[in-house]
């Protein structure tokens, strides 16, 4: 018997959202379950009732059927206690919950005997990226956050040469480097803003400049990496320093976007009412952690106050106002979410509390309330040594070949010398004449030979095998000379041993001069523009 | 032809032997300088062929086997598939390597070849032959390993005998005594057993110093047996007193010598650490007893398909490809220019990434991308190419693995530490074509597959980059 997969429209006020789009609910349907959705349910996000039914979705008129006939509900926004009331008993229910901050909540899904898989709990490991759904969330607000402020500012972000004068780009400072932080980087680097970000986990300084902006640093050693690659809280003289850091930025920046947030804790006060002050009139400041309170002295939450000349806006509703992106995006982590509670794909969901992540997000099992999770795994980031070292060494890097090689160090090229200098002495006292004239030609060859083959590209460099190959079968000339030597008959010569194996190398050499020109003829041609 | 026309000509041949590795700079002037090496070869053989040398009753005998070379060399330089290349040159290395023997022991049994020499002078000779014959008979056996190895007819993994440095020590000093004693043979006859001993151990030592190595370090091998050729040729043009033979000798073991050197460099090893041999056995073990189950690289990876690949590429707009030797297994490279063709037409920027230790001998992927007809001024080196990676929307790595693995840059415990390596992780999205999650080589798990905007497209790289192609123009 599959489950029945309800789908109720958000009655959060202004909530655009919708848990599931057309899309996903063909995929649900692939895994055996069948899907419930309220009628109107995806109105806000443009997914009309049609859409849903053409993916094979039943539409349901009444609310209270709906959540009546549901085994499963998807939802955005945690229930509400009428909510609540119309849960089926022994139900599950998967949306967004904050346990923490809503433990009345907690005790009414708990006395429903309900199941509920909090979208806020997923643990922050690598295997559950997929249906991490702050993740998708943050990422939307990110990129509306540089939007709206682009909608308040009066001026363009890119800079700009006209007929009318010059137009300076926008500088934009974005605090926290977190997935909304980033989203925003890149929206805001995209408009051609120039674009600067601070975070407290030094390690994310790669990832904003890959994303095109600066990362300013704060001048004071501490490491803010926290369990799950979250931020933590930092010590008192590092926020002095950050203060610092800021209250300069907001005297140069146009928009600054805040995106810093403790989990579990009220947002940091990052931004005081003295620096807005400093900012130039007309400058726009995004806070993304409005709803835990701001991380500006200033915000007013949920709505756009101007204050000192600043519009700071504090909408709490940044990811509904891309209502159709991010029900999308939050019905295809719901989709993970549900494939890995339904392995068997039989339409049937197994919250299984030995898997990692499904314990993570599960918050009530059965009626008993199972949150908080045991501590997750260790940080996915390396263990960094707590005091940052100041300067860390380039990894040694190579030199690029077809130079030669960097000057060995005087000592070596000294030693190198006197070795040689030995050696040639050596030779010089002893060897015969005959021998030395060869000897000067095999050295000048070996010289000769150094100098011209640092000079050939590397991407010859199988053409270069085999055409020295071919040109050492220049030892041909050895057996040459001994097949028929202009000597007179000795008695004892092996005239016939010699005479074969001069044939015989002969041959053997022909086959390595005719076959290593040719093939590195071969090779050559196919070497073109 | 008069001695000194000879002598003349000794001399143009290896002016032209010169000129044509200079050629080899650019693709542009490197036909022309093989065209000098024809040349060159062409003068030196008929000078001394014509020359007061040779009388003409050896001319039937010279005729008949360079008929018989020419025939079989160039037989197998028309049919040679150029996946096969590595393969060619090490048996033609081994050829070499025999001739110089051969050379060495009719030289030595000649008695008309020593005849004029005395004292210090004979001692000398007697020297030179004994090393032209230890330096050719390690190259022909070692070349013969080789190419066992390459043509997969051995096993490519390093087989490591116990005590392996004390028997090569042992060699060494066998060589070093019989050497001695040949010096001290009054009579040819007398100095025939050193030699012929002395031969087989050169032999085995050439067996045993391949057969420790393994695969992936066959370019350094390759290179290595180049140079050997060259300084036996060079040992005996010092037995024949013959300076041509001297230059080209040395020119060809400098050239060999500098591109091993190249390809240590490349993998961040020592050359004699690579000669001792049995790399990724030892440094495996000693990692996974000592680091433990801590330095694994652990998460997910996130697999892709042809369709998904062909999307990530149709909307791209700087494309590297890191091509390694499973592309030349796959014999794919056909299909990957294909698929540089289709997005070059769409106005994509296409490139290619060449690591030097990519593929089985040194430029190995350069032939066979231009085997496809790629044009060379897309294939990159690795150093030209790594600083465009962050610009780069897919990084596509087709058959390597060891290359382009972040460990050799973040992991000081990690067996390959500090090799240089094509840094595709920071793409945008880096997509790894491979058959399974096997370790490559090295025996080093490679992090670079569980990396977040790294994809995995499982299969057979021919036939995965086929159906790509086909995505991409459906």
């Amino acid at each position: 018997m599959p489950q029945i997969i309800g789908v109720p429209r958000e009655t959060a006020a202004g909530e655009r959202r919708v848990a599931t789009v057309p899309e996903v609910v063909e995929k649900l349907i692939k895994l055996g379950f069948k899907v419930a959705v309220e009628s109107g349910a995806g109105e806000a996000a443009n997914f009309s009732d049609d859409a849903y039914r053409a993916a094979g979705a039943e539409i349901v008129g009444d609310a209270g059927r709906l959540w009546a006939m549901s085994d499963i509900v998807f939802k955005v926004r945690g229930p509400s206690t009428d909510e609540v009331g119309l849960m089926r008993e022994g139900g599950a229910l998967v949306s967004f919950i904050w346990p923490a901050q809503n433990p009345e909540l907690m005790q009414q899904l708990a006395a429903k005997k309900a199941t509920v898989l909090a979208m806020d709990s997923v643990p922050r490991i690598s295997r559950a990226q997929k249906l991490d759904a702050l993740s998708s969330m943050a990422n939307i607000a990110g990129y509306r956050a540089v939007i709206e402020a682009a909608h308040h500012f009066g001026r363009f972000f890119t800079g700009q040469v006209t007929a009318a004068g010059k137009v300076p780009p926008a500088k934009v400072f974005i605090i926290g480097a977190g997935v909304a932080g980033l989203a925003a980087i890149g929206a805001a680097s995209g408009l051609g803003a120039i674009v600067r970000a601070n975070d407290t986990r030094p390690e994310v300084a790669d990832q904003v400049k890959s994303l095109g902006g600066e990362f300013v640093g704060v001048e004071y050693q501490e490491e803010g990496t926290g369990v799950g690659g979250y931020a933590k809280l930092m010590s008192e003289g590092f926020q002095k320093a950050q203060r610092e850091t800021f209250a300069r930025q907001a005297k140069e920046v146009d928009i600054i976007i805040t995106t810093a947030l403790i989990p579990g804790k009220p947002a940091p006060k990052l931004i005081t009412a003295e620096m807005v002050r400093s900012m130039n009139p007309g400058s726009v400041i995004v806070d993304l952690a409005a709803e835990q309170g701001g991380n500006c002295e200033l915000t007013e939450p949920g709505k756009v106050a101007v204050k000192h000349a600043v519009t700071i806006i504090g909408y709490t509703d940044l990811p509904s106002r891309l209502a159709r992106q991010s029900s999308t995006l939050y019905a295809t982590n719901l989709l993970r979410l549900t494939e890995e509670l339904c392995k068997a794909k039989d339409g049937v969901i197994n919250v299984n509390m030995g898997d990692e992540v499904i314990r993570g997000t599960t918050v009530v099992k059965e009626g008993n309330i199972t949150w908080p999770p045991p501590a997750p795994k260790l940080s996915a980031a390396p263990a960094v040594p707590a005091v940052a070292k100041p300067a860390v060494p380039a990894p040694a890097k190579a030199h690029g070949h077809g130079a030669a090689g960097a000057p060995a160090s005087a000592r070596a090229a000294a030693i190198f010398f006197l070795v040689a200098a030995l050696a040639f002495w050596f030779i010089g006292t002893h060897a015969p004449p005959a021998f030395l004239a060869h000897f000067t030609v095999f050295v000048l060859g070996c010289f000769v030979g150094y100098m011209v083959i640092w000079n050939v590209t590397p991407a010859l460099h199988t053409p270069l095998m085999s055409v020295t190959n071919a040109i050492s079968s220049i030892i041909a000339i050895g057996a040459l000379v001994q097949v028929a030597p202009p000597v007179a008959e000795v008695a004892d010569r092996p005239v016939g041993w010699i005479v074969g194996l001069a044939v015989v190398s002969i041959a053997l050499v022909a086959i390595n001069m005719f076959g290593g020109f040719a093939v590195t003829q071969r090779m050559l041609q196919m070497f073109r523009k | 032809m008069s001695a000194t026309l000879v002598t003349v000509s000794y001399l143009g041949a290896p002016i032209l032997f010169i000129l044509s590795l200079g050629g080899l700079s650019n693709p542009e002037s490197s036909r022309r300088g093989n065209l000098y090496g024809m040349i060159g070869m062409v003068i030196a053989v008929l000078a001394t062929v014509l020359g007061p040398n040779v009388t003409a009753s050896g001319y039937t005998w010279i005729i008949v086997a360079m008929l018989v070379g020419a025939t079989i060399g160039l037989y197998a330089a028309r049919t040679i598939k150029m996946t096969q290349m590595p393969e060619l040159v090490a048996l033609m290395h081994s050829l070499v390597g025999l001739a110089a023997v051969l050379v060495g022991f009719a030289n030595y049994i000649d008695p008309a070849a020593s005849a004029h020499f005395k004292g210090v002078e004979k001692t000398i000779h007697e020297l030179e032959i004994y090393i032209g014959v230890l330096i050719g008979a390690v190259t022909f056996s070692g070349s013969v390993i080789a190419f066992g190895k390459l043509s997969a007819k051995i096993s490519g993994k390093p087989m490591l005998l116990p005590a392996r440095h004390w028997i090569n020590l042992a060699g060494l000093v066998a060589v070093l005594w019989f050497g001695w004693k040949f010096i001290e043979a009054h009579s040819i006859s007398d100095g025939m057993l050193p030699l012929v001993v002395m031969t087989v151990i050169a032999l085995l030592f050439g067996i045993h110093m391949v057969m420790a190595i393994g695969g992936a370090d066959m370019p350094v091998v390759i290179s290595m047996l180049n140079s050997y050729s060259g300084w036996a040729a060079a040992a005996t043009g010092f037995m024949l007193s013959n300076d041509l033979l001297i230059v080209t000798g040395a020119l060809v073991g400098s050239s060999g010598a500098i591109l091993s050197y190249i390809m240590c460099r490349a993998m961040n090893r020592h050359f004699l650490a690579v000669i001792a041999g049995g790399f990724g056995t030892e440094s495996g073990a000693s990692a996974g007893a000592g680091g433990g189950k801590g330095n694994e690289p652990a998460g997910e990876v996130f697999p892709i398909t042809a369709v998904e690949t062909a999307e990530l590429l149709r909307h791209s707009k700087n494309v590297i490809i890191v091509p390694g030797y499973g592309m030349a297994v796959a014999q794919a490279q056909h299909a990957v220019y294909e698929i540089t063709k289709f997005l070059r037409e769409k106005g994509v920027n296409v490139r290619f990434g060449i690591h030097p230790v990519a593929g089985r001998m040194p430029g190995h992927m350069n032939v066979l991308l231009a085997e496809a007809r790629v044009p060379y001024d897309i294939v990159m080196e690795m150093d030209e190419i790594n600083a465009d990676f962050p610009d780069t929307d897919v990084a596509m790595v087709v058959g390597a693995n060891d290359i382009v693995n972040p460990a050799a840059q973040d992991d000081p415990t990690s067996p390959i530490a500090g090799m240089p390596v094509l840094e595709v992780w920071k793409g945008k999205t880096s997509i790894v074509m491979k058959r399974s999650m096997a370790s490559g080589y090295a025996g080093v798990d490679n992090p670079l597959f569980y990396k977040e905007n790294n994809r995995m497209l499982f299969g057979d790289a021919k036939k995965m980059l086929d159906e790509v192609l086909v995505a991409l123009k459906s």
